[in-house]
């Protein structure tokens, strides 16, 4: 029944590379997810993996080596942070259009200016458009679980996927993990068999050719379908990954939902702490509830509906800013999700928070649920682009 | 021990605090808790203060916040007293663990108030007598394990010997130093 340990965020992500053994790494250190090609390099030099590990010249090298690796057919992984993703951004956009499904591990930091180390969602959100697919960890346990899955959803689309956790909260925190057998993740990860590959003998093909206006949106429309596709594939990875550990996932995760009168929605490390907010406003006789997005590519969007509309209202938790002039983009997609199935009644606000690292508490999370139970109260939903704890 | 108990480490950059709270991780984790231990981490130097945390449990913790209201508070660096605010939050049924040469008495005038149990050893000191160099941190790390008792002392010398074993294959004369370390830690640290 899995094998008890304590590992960081980014050891997690390492070993499970490790499990699966890939055959091309293509990787540039950037802080905080440096330690994940460099634990991976040590199994390589090892000997315990035989993956070829290319140390690139910067993040860009890093992502066109992937897509290089992957177009001849092979299984190719990457790892970044931060503008390290950023400095990828054009090459992301040509994985996901060649339909390569690369994995690339996040490890969530913010983005300059000011210069700042820590975690938010700045980098992932940033490429949110770019066609990948898009899984975001609460815990190290949830980082290497999420890893364990992602090829298996990735290639049963043709899209490539980023599995993202928090920079340092996660990343760089030991906490207890199950770990699933070397076997079993062999066995539940399989081999990558693509049906077209570049190596192919007898099948001569040409990756990322030139299209016409009377052919590229035709490309983009089965990207979209591919991105529609993955919902089910992702429920259907999670619920059999769940058969093999006890740890079932999907889209979201509803936690004390079902009466709630108010909720949040949230991503990542800071749902943890949220739910110890929902568990002691409970106590205390408050109807409130939770949303944990897992899959922001694809947008859980019936899920969301479902789980938001009988509330009386939500605040949806961005790490990061939209700098729209009016919200964040999970707020975005969120209403846009609630206007398109016909359900307006819940009063929705949105939260700007923890960005840069700005520590999220139990009494950050209380205070969110004291507004939203003033507007549930007087059905007065105020300023819905809110900053968390800021100082004026 | 409770549900769940949180400490916090103060030291400077390069004195292994963030060190110390990892080793307290694994030994409390090798006993069947859960546990938590992380650093808080900014533009790192040697000698800036810095902070690092356990959250030591039965059940999994999920909270992922730095802690406010420590149940202890260790300071690897006698220096921070004057410079950070050691005892912020820190609960009154707690204690403070410092290494200094001092005695609790001379050292609580400093602590603001703070009505707890107040500890000193002098990790400086014994780490230079067994080790022959000032690493304060695994005397430290012995102290906070004797104070808080988060791990059975003899659960812990047990395990910090295998793990000291393991660490240090090739160098036999290291792992006395440190275990002499550790236990005259245990020994020495004292209640005021």
């Amino acid at each position: 029944m899995g094998i008890r340990e304590r590992l960081s965020g980014n050891e997690a992500i390492a070993y499970a590379m490790k499990q699966i053994n890939p055959d091309v790494m293509g990787a540039f250190p950037i802080t905080p997810s440096t330690e994940i090609p460099q634990y991976f390099s040590t199994y390589v030099d090892n000997g315990q993996v035989d993956t070829e590990f290319i140390a690139v010249e910067s993040e860009h090298s890093a992502m066109s080596t992937c897509i290089g690796a992957q177009a001849a057919g092979a299984r190719a992984i990457s790892a970044t942070s931060s503008c390290g993703l950023c400095y990828m951004t054009e090459m992301l956009y040509v994985a996901a259009s060649d339909r390569l499904p690369i994995t690339l591990a996040v490890s969530c930091r913010a983005l300059s200016g000011p210069i700042n180390i820590n975690n938010d969602h700045s980098d992932a959100m940033g490429v949110r458009d770019s066609g990948w697919l898009m899984l975001f960890a609460e815990t190290n346990q949830e980082a290497y679980d999420n890893y364990l899955q992602a090829m298996r959803i990735g290639e049963a689309v043709d899209l490539p996927i980023m599995i993202c956790q928090d920079g340092f909260i996660t990343s760089h925190a030991i906490e207890n993990i199950e770990l699933v057998e070397d076997e079993k993740v062999k066995e539940f990860v399989g081999e990558w068999n693509p049906k077209h590959y570049m190596l192919k003998k007898g099948e001569p093909m040409a990756v990322g050719a030139y299209a016409t206006p009377a052919y590229y949106i035709e490309a983009k429309r089965q990207q979209a379908q591919a991105m529609m596709d993955a919902k089910e594939v992702i429920k259907k990875v999670g619920k059999e990954f769940g058969e093999m550990t006890g740890r079932t996932y999907g889209l979201v995760e509803n936690f004390m939902m079902d009466d709630a009168e108010e909720a949040i929605l949230i991503i990542g490390s800071s749902a943890g702490t949220a739910k110890e907010a929902v568990k002691k406003l409970r106590a205390a006789g408050k109807k409130v509830g939770l949303v944990k997005i897992r899959s922001f590519r694809p947008f859980p969007s019936e899920e969301i509906v479902d789980a938001l509309k009988n509330v009386k209202a939500f605040a949806a938790m961005d790490k990061d800013d939209s700098f729209n002039g009016h919200c964040g983009p999970m707020y975005a997609e969120v209403c846009a999700s609630m206007y398109a199935a016909g359900v307006t009644a819940p009063k929705g606000i949105n939260y700007i928070y923890g960005l840069g690292g700005r520590d999220v508490r139990v009494d950050s999370i209380e205070h969110v649920f004291a507004e939203l139970e003033k507007i549930a109260d007087t059905g007065v939903t105020g300023e819905t682009y809110r900053y968390l704890e800021v100082r004026d | 021990m409770k549900d769940i108990v949180e400490i916090r480490w103060h030291g400077r950059g390069g004195q292994g605090a963030k060190t110390a709270s990892l080793l307290l991780a694994d030994a409390a984790f090798n006993t069947g808790k859960y546990v938590q231990g992380f650093p808080e981490y900014g533009p790192e130097r040697m000698g800036a203060p810095i902070t690092a945390y356990n959250r030591i449990s039965s059940e999994r913790s999920t909270v992922h916040s730095n802690i406010y209201d420590p149940d202890y508070v260790v300071v690897v660096d006698e220096t921070l007293l004057s410079a950070v605010d050691v005892t912020a939050g820190l609960k009154e049924d707690g204690a403070i663990v410092i290494n200094s040469s001092k005695s609790p008495a001379e050292l609580r005038p400093h602590l603001k108030g703070y009505k707890g149990k107040v500890y000193t050893i002098d990790a400086g000191k014994i780490s230079e007598e067994e080790l022959g160099r000032n690493f304060p941190n695994t005397p430290m790390l012995a102290a906070i394990v004797k104070v808080s008792g988060v791990v059975q002392p003899d659960e812990f010398v047990k395990d910090m010997e295998a793990s000291f074993k393991h660490k240090f294959a090739s160098k036999p004369q290291v792992i006395e130093g440190n275990m002499r370390a550790l236990k005259r830690s245990m020994e020495e640290v004292q209640e005021g």
